[in-house]
C-alpha cells in the first residue's frame, strides 16, 4: 500500500508548524494565520489517510519503519489500525477549531498568542504520535512527551490557579507514566527470554502474549493500566481533570478532554487487551465496578458543580464510564460504541467546552450562578448551548447517541446489571445539561455577570426596564464558523454513522480476536 | 391466536408508497429552514411551517386511498432508506413500516397537525418567535413521524426521544419563565426514566433474539422464554407510562400546560401523549404471549383513569383539568390494550376520537384564554357562553363527546373499551369495568364543573382585573382559531360512528393488530353497559349542576377551603410530595455528600499518595531551577520502580 509518507508527514507537519509560529511570535496576526493554515494542511492530510486506509485490509496499514536505537530494538515505527485512525482524524479536525476559537484569547500577561498556538501544534504532533506508534518504546515516549507542551500550556496560559492545576497534572501523569516505563521495560525483558531478542514491536508482542504465564501478565498489565487508568480517567484517580480543565485555556481544555483523555481508553484497548487478553479478563471486573462508579458518581458531580467548566470536566468523567464499560464488557458492539463514543466526546465535549467559553467570554465569570436568562441576550448563543448539551445527554438523532447506545446494547448480554446501572446514567445526564441550561440561558434575564451590580427595577441595568441595553452580544462571524463543523457532525454522525463503523469495527474485530474473546450475539442463520 | 391474522410476509413497495420517506423529510426540513435561517425567515417561516404539514397530510392522504387499493394480506409493507447502525450480528435499518396502524396514525398526526397549525398563525401572532415556535412545531410533527413510521424499535426510540424534545422546547416556549423552564425540565427528565424501559427492552431484544427489527422480533417473539417476554412486556409498558402520563410517571404532564394552547392540543393532547397506547399496540405479537404482562398494562390503566379523574375534579385550572383529562383518558386506552386481542383495536379508536376532542377542547380552552387576557382560573370566569358562542358551541361538542353523551363520539369508543373491560372473566371483569364505569362518572362530574364554572352563570370576570391589571374584555377569536374548532367539532361529533359504523377501523387495522375478538359473555350483559354507563354520566353531571350550576349557587372568585379528600386532590394526591421525597431529595442529599467525598477525600487521600510517590520530583522543581532537569531526575527515579518491577516479573 503506498502512503508510507502519510503517517511521517501527519506526524511532522504540525513540528514544523509549531517552529514557525513560535518564530512568528512577535506578529500576533502573521502567527495566527500560520497556526491555522498548518492545521487545515494536517487536516487535508488527514482525509488522504482516510482516504487511503483500506477497513478491511492488514491490521496496521499505512506502515513504515525506521531504526532508533538498535541496541535495544527501538525502531521509529509508524502504523494506524482503524481505531487508531478515527482518533488521530478527531485531532485533525480539532485542533484548527481551536485555534479559531483561541483568536482572540485573553491571555495572562507578557503571553503571545504566537507562543499558545505554537505549543498547541508541537502537542499536535505528540498526540498524533501516541496513536500512530507501533514500537511500544516509541508510544511511551509519546505519551511522556505530550505531558510537556500540556503542561507549558496550562501552567502559563492558565486561569488563576494555573501553576497549582498544572502541577497536579504533572504529577498525576508522571507517576502514571513511571509505573507504565517500568512494565515497558518488563515487556522487552519477557519478549527477550520468549524470542532470544528482545523486541518493542507491537505486532510481535502481540504474538507472544499467549505464551506469557498469567501471573507475568496480570504484573505487567498493571503497569499499563494505572498509567492509563489515570489517563482516562477512572474514579478514583480523576481528581487531577476538573482542576486541569477549570484553569486550562478554553481550547486546551478541548483537546485535553477531547483527545490527550483517550490515550487512557485507547491504551486499554492496543495495549491491554491486545497484549495481555487474560489480565485484561482478570481485571475487567474491577474495571465494571469503576466505570459503572463513574457514570453515576461522575453525573451527580457535573450536577453539584458551581463552576461551568468544572462542570464540564465532571460530564466526561462519567463519559469515560461508559467508554470504559463498552470495552471491557467485551462485545464487538460494546467496543465498536467505546471507539466511536471517544470520536463523539471529542466533538460534544469539544462543543460544551467551546459554549461556555463563549459564554464565559461574554461574562467574564465561570460560576453557574453569575449567569440568568442569557438566551433572551443571545438566543443563538443560547440554541447552541442546547445542540452541545443534548449532544451530551445522547439524544438520538445525534452522534452519541449512537456510540451509547452501542455501548449499552452490547455491553447488555454479557453484564445486564452493570449495564442497567449504567442506563440510569441516561436520566442523570438530562439531569445535569437541562439543570446547567436552565441555570445560565431560561428565566429572566439575571446575575452578576450579565446585568451591572449596581441594577436594581427601573435602572438601566434593570432587564426589564425599557432603556436597558446589554453589552452582551450574540455570536460572531468568527464564533458561528468554528461552531458550524461541529454541530454538522454531531448531526452527521448522528443520522449517518456507518462510515465511521465501518472504519472502527473491522480493528475491533480483530482486538477481540487478539484477546480471545467472542461475541455474546451472532447472526443468526438465514438473517438479512 | 390471533397472530393467524397478521400479515406474515410484506407487501411489494411500488406506486407512491416509495416516496414515504418525504412524511418524515417534509417537517425535518420545514425545522431545519426555520431554525437555521433565523430572523430571515420571521416574516414567512408561519407560512412554510404550515405548509410542510399540510403537505405531508396531503400526501398522507393519497397513500391511505392508494393502500385501501390493496388486499389486507399486501397492507403490511417496508420502506429500507439505509442501514443507520450496523455492528456486526446488530443491524440497525432506518426504515419506514407503512401499515394500517401507521398509515392511521400519520393521518392522525398530520391531520390534527396541520389545523393545529393553522390555529397557531392566529394564536402567536403577537409573539415575537412565532417563527420559532412554528420551526418546533415542525421538529415535532417529524418526529412523531418517525415514531410511528419507524421499522424497528430503535427507529421508535429515535422518534420518541425526538418528540420528548420538541415537547422540552415548547413546554419553555416562553422560557423566560422560570415556571415553564420547570416544567419542562421535569417533563423531559420523568420521559427519560420511562425511556430507560424502553431501552432495557431493546436490549433484551438484541441479547435474546439478535434483533431489533419489527418483522425480526414480531416473527420469533415465540422463541423468547416466559420470563423474558414479560420482562420486555414490563419494560416497555414503563417506556409507555413516561410519555403517556401513567402512573406513576403522570406528573409532568399537567405541568406541561406552561407551554403554548396549540402545543397542549397537539402534542400533550392528541398525538405525543398518545404514543404509548401506540407502543403497546404496536407490540400486540409480544404482548399477546404474557397475560400476566398484560394484567399489569390493565392495571396499570385502570389506576391511572380513576387519578385522572379524581384529581381532575379538584383544580381550578382551565388547561390543567383537561391534562388530567388527558390523564385519564389515556388510561382508558392503556386499559383497553391491557385486554390484548379484545381491545388493541378499541383503544386505537379511542385514542383516534380522543385526538378529535381533546385537541378541540384545548383549542376552545385556548379561545377562551386569548380573549380573557390568558386568564387560566376558572373562577375568574363563568358566563362566557354569550360572549364568544363558536367557542361555545364547539367546546360544548367536544365536552358532549367527552362524557360519552350519546351518538357523539366518546360514547362509541368509550362504551366499547367499558364493555371488553366487564367482558373479562370473574373478578377482572368487576374490578376494571367497574373502574372504567366509575371513571366516565366522574368524568362527566369534572366536565360539567368546568363547563358551568366557565361558559354559565355569573360574569364573575366583571369586576376583576387580569395579573397584568387591565380589566377583562373576553371576545371572539378570530377564524383562523376558529374554524380549525369547528372542523374538530365535526370530528368530536362524528368520527365515532364513523370508525366504529360496521367495525370499519378493527377491519381495517386487523392486517396490524390482529382480529379484533369480543368476549361472549361477561360478568353483565352486553346491553346494560350502554345504560348503565349512560346513566352513570349523566347523575355525575347532574351533581356537578347540582353543586355548581344552579341559580341560588355563588361560586367564590377564591378557592375556598376544604376537605381532606379535596385538598389531596388539590395536591396532585400527594404524587408530587412522594416524587420529592423518593427522588429529588434523595439525590440532592447523596451530591452534596459526593462533594464533600470528591473535595474531602477523594482528592486529598489519591493526590497526597501521588505527591508522596512523585514527591520527589516536586520537591526537587521548587529547589532546582530547570523544570527539564527535574524531569529527567524523575525518571531516573523511577529506573528504580522499573528494576523492581523486573525482579517481579522475573520470579512471579
Amino acid at each position: 500500500m503506498s502512503g508510507a509518507f502519510l503517517l511521517p508527514a501527519l506526524l511532522f507537519l504540525p513540528l514544523v508548524g509549531g517552529v514557525v509560529v513560535a518564530l512568528l511570535r512577535n506578529n500576533d496576526k502573521l502567527a495566527k494565520l500560520a497556526a491555522l493554515g498548518f492545521s487545515l494542511g494536517e487536516l487535508v492530510l488527514a482525509v488522504f489517510a482516510w482516504i487511503a486506509f483500506d477497513a478491511n485490509g492488514a491490521r496496521l496499514q499505512l506502515t513504515s519503519s525506521v531504526e532508533w536505537i538498535p541496541q535495544f530494538g527501538v525502531n521509529f515505527a509508524l502504523g494506524v489500525d482503524g481505531i487508531a485512525l478515527v482518533m488521530i482524524a478527531l485531532i485533525a479536525f480539532l485542533v484548527p477549531i481551536v485555534i479559531g476559537a483561541s483568536w482572540e484569547e485573553k491571555l495572562p500577561e507578557g503571553r503571545t498568542l504566537g507562543g499558545f498556538l505554537s505549543l498547541i501544534l508541537v502537542m499536535e504532533t505528540f498526540m498524533v504520535g501516541v496513536f500512530a506508534a507501533t514500537d511500544v518504546f516509541l508510544f511511551y515516549v509519546f505519551f511522556e512527551a505530550m505531558l510537556i507542551p500540556a503542561y507549558f500550556l496550562i501552567g502559563r496560559f492558565g486561569g488563576p490557579r494555573r501553576t497549582y492545576a498544572a502541577m497536579k497534572f504533572f504529577l498525576y501523569s508522571l507517576l502514571g507514566g513511571l509505573i507504565m516505563l517500568a512494565s515497558v521495560i518488563g515487556v522487552y525483558v519477557t519478549s527477550a527470554d520468549v524470542l532470544g531478542k528482545g523486541t518493542f514491536e507491537w505486532a510481535k508482542l502481540a504474538e507472544i502474549s499467549k505464551d506469557l504465564s498469567p501471573t507475568a501478565q496480570f504484573w505487567l498489565f498493571l503497569g499499563f493500566f494505572v498509567a492509563f487508568a489515570i489517563k482516562a480517567p477512572l474514579v478514583p484517580l480523576h481528581t487531577w481533570l476538573p482542576d486541569s480543565a477549570a484553569e486550562a485555556p478554553v481550547g486546551v481544555g478541548v483537546l485535553l478532554v477531547g483527545v490527550l483523555d483517550k490515550v487512557g481508553t485507547f491504551g486499554f484497548l492496543r495495549y491491554g487487551l491486545s497484549l495481555f487478553p487474560e489480565a485484561s479478563k482478570q481485571l475487567a471486573p474491577l474495571v465494571l465496578v469503576l466505570a459503572v462508579i463513574g457514570i453515576l458518581y461522575g453525573a451527580f458531580l457535573a450536577f453539584g458543580q458551581s463552576d461551568m467548566k468544572r462542570f464540564v470536566a465532571f460530564t466526561s468523567i462519567a463519559h469515560f464510564g461508559f467508554i470504559a464499560l463498552g470495552i471491557f464488557a467485551f462485545s464487538s458492539q460494546s467496543i465498536s460504541g467505546s471507539v466511536l463514543y471517544m470520536v463523539n466526546h471529542g466533538i460534544s465535549t469539544g462543543m460544551l467546552f467551546l459554549v461556555v467559553g463563549m459564554v464565559m467570554a461574554r461574562g467574564g465569570s465561570r460560576q453557574f450562578a453569575d449567569y440568568g436568562g442569557m438566551a433572551k441576550l443571545t438566543p443563538v448563543l443560547g440554541g447552541l448551548f442546547l445542540v452541545a448539551g443534548l449532544s451530551s445527554l445522547a439524544l438520538p438523532g445525534t452522534n452519541s447517541f449512537v456510540s451509547e447506545f452501542l455501548v449499552l446494547v452490547g455491553s447488555f448480554p454479557n453484564e445486564p446489571v452493570f449495564t442497567i446501572l449504567a442506563s440510569v446514567g441516561m436520566v442523570l445526564a438530562a439531569l445535569y445539561v437541562l439543570r446547567a441550561y436552565q441555570q445560565i440561558m431560561q428565566g429572566p434575564v439575571r446575575g452578576t455577570a450579565l446585568v451591572g451590580l449596581a441594577g436594581g427595577p427601573g435602572s438601566a441595568t434593570d432587564p426589564e426596564s425599557d432603556t436597558f441595553k446589554s453589552k452582551i452580544a450574540d455570536l460572531s462571524r468568527r464564533e458561528l464558523i468554528v461552531l458550524a463543523p461541529l454541530v454538522a457532525l454531531i448531526i452527521g454522525l448522528g443520522v449517518y454513522p456507518k462510515p465511521v463503523l465501518d472504519v472502527i469495527t473491522p480493528s475491533v474485530t480483530a482486538t477481540m480476536t487478539e484477546a480471545g474473546v467472542t461475541d455474546p450475539v451472532v447472526a443468526q442463520e438465514g438473517d438479512k | 391466536m390471533t397472530s393467524t391474522y397478521l400479515a406474515a410476509e410484506l407487501g411489494p413497495v411500488d406506486g407512491i408508497a416509495q416516496y414515504a420517506w418525504l412524511l418524515v423529510a417534509l417537517p425535518l426540513l420545514g425545522a431545519a429552514i426555520l431554525l437555521i435561517g433565523g430572523r430571515r425567515t420571521d416574516r414567512w417561516g408561519h407560512l412554510l411551517g404550515s405548509a410542510t404539514v399540510i403537505a405531508a397530510f396531503g400526501y398522507g392522504l393519497a397513500l391511505f386511498f392508494s393502500v385501501l387499493g390493496l388486499d389486507p394480506e399486501q397492507r403490511t409493507r417496508e420502506v429500507s432508506l439505509f442501514s443507520w447502525i450496523p455492528v456486526e450480528a446488530l443491524k440497525v435499518d432506518f426504515g419506514l413500516r407503512l401499515d394500517p396502524l401507521s398509515v392511521t396514525f400519520v393521518l392522525l398526526i398530520t391531520g390534527v397537525g396541520s389545523l393545529i397549525h393553522i390555529y397557531s398563525i392566529g394564536y402567536m401572532s403577537h409573539d415575537e418567535n412565532r417563527r420559532k415556535f412554528f420551526g418546533h412545531l415542525n421538529l415535532f410533527v417529524g418526529a412523531m413521524l418517525i415514531l410511528v413510521l419507524g421499522n424497528s424499535f430503535v427507529t421508535l426510540y429515535l422518534g420518541w426521544e425526538g418528540v420528548g424534545l420538541a415537547s422540552y422546547l415548547l413546554i419553555s416556549f416562553w422560557q423566560h419563565k422560570p415556571s415553564a423552564a420547570e416544567a419542562a425540565k421535569k417533563a423531559f427528565l420523568m420521559n427519560r426514566v420511562g425511556d430507560i424501559g424502553l431501552a432495557v427492552a431493546i436490549f433484551l431484544m438484541f441479547a435474546n433474539l439478535g434483533t431489533t427489527q419489527y418483522t425480526e422480533v414480531f416473527e420469533r417473539a415465540g422463541e423468547l422464554s416466559g420470563g423474558v417476554v414479560l420482562a420486555i412486556a414490563l419494560m416497555l409498558l414503563l417506556g409507555a407510562c413516561g410519555k403517556s402520563g401513567q402512573f406513576p410517571l403522570q406528573a409532568w404532564l399537567p405541568d406541561a400546560m406552561e407551554g403554548p394552547t396549540p402545543v397542549s392540543a397537539l402534542i400533550h393532547a392528541a398525538t405525543m401523549v398518545t404514543a404509548g397506547v401506540y407502543l403497546i399496540a404496536r407490540s400486540n405479537p409480544i404482548y399477546d404471549l404474557t397475560p400476566d404482562g398484560r394484567l399489569v398494562v390493565t392495571i396499570i390503566g385502570a389506576l391511572t383513569l380513576l387519578i385522572g379523574c379524581v384529581i381532575g375534579c379538584a383544580y381550578d385550572d382551565f388547561k390543567k383539568v383537561l391534562a388530567y383529562s388527558t390523564v385519564s383518558q389515556i388510561g382508558y386506552m392503556v386499559l383497553a390494550v391491557g385486554l390484548g386481542p379484545f381491545g388493541y383495536a378499541l383503544g386505537i379508536m379511542h385514542l383516534l376520537t380522543h385526538g378529535f376532542f381533546k385537541a378541540g377542547l384545548f383549542l376552545g380552552a385556548g379561545s377562551v384564554m386569548h380573549g380573557m387576557n390568558d386568564e387560566g382560573d376558572i373562577r375568574r370566569m363563568g358566563g362566557l357562553a354569550r360572549k364568544m358562542p363558536i367557542t361555545f358551541v364547539t367546546w360544548g361538542l367536544g365536552y358532549l363527546a367527552l362524557i360519552g353523551f350519546p351518538f357523539l363520539s366518546g360514547y362509541y369508543s368509550k362504551d366499547a373499551i367499558i364493555e371488553a373491560a366487564f367482558g373479562q372473566e370473574g373478578w377482572r371483569g368487576w374490578v376494571f369495568g367497574g373502574a372504567a364505569v366509575f371513571g366516565a362518572a366522574l368524568t362527566a362530574f369534572y366536565m360539567t364543573r368546568l363547563m358551568l364554572l366557565v361558559f354559565f352563570g355569573e360574569k364573575r370576570w366583571e369586576n376583576l382585573k387580569s395579573a397584568d391589571g387591565r380589566a377583562y374584555d373576553p371576545h371572539e377569536s378570530p377564524k383562523s382559531m376558529t374554524v380549525p374548532m369547528i372542523i374538530l367539532a365535526f370530528g368530536s361529533v362524528f368520527a365515532g360512528f364513523l370508525l366504529s359504523n360496521g367495525g370499519l377501523l378493527s377491519g381495517w387495522l386487523a392486517p396490524s393488530l390482529g382480529k379484533l375478538q369480543v368476549a361472549e359473555h361477561g360478568v353483565i350483559p352486553h346491553a346494560v353497559v350502554p345504560l348503565l354507563t349512560v346513566a352513570l354520566s349523566a347523575l355525575g353531571a347532574l351533581v356537578a349542576w347540582l353543586i355548581f350550576g344552579r341559580k341560588s349557587v355563588r361560586v367564590p372568585v377564591e378557592r375556598p377551603a376544604a376537605s381532606w379528600p379535596v385538598r389531596a386532590a388539590r395536591a396532585d394526591l400527594y404524587t408530587n410530595a412522594l416524587n420529592d421525597w423518593l427522588v429529588v431529595k434523595p439525590s440532592l442529599l447523596l451530591t452534596r455528600a459526593f462533594l464533600v467525598v470528591d473535595n474531602k477525600g477523594v482528592d486529598g487521600i489519591v493526590t497526597g499518595t501521588a505527591t508522596v510517590l512523585g514527591g520527589g520530583s516536586s520537591v526537587l522543581r521548587r529547589t532546582q531551577t530547570g523544570f527539564v532537569r527535574s524531569y529527567a531526575l524523575s525518571m531516573l527515579g523511577g529506573s528504580v520502580l522499573v528494576i523492581a518491577a523486573m525482579l517481579v516479573v522475573r520470579f512471579a
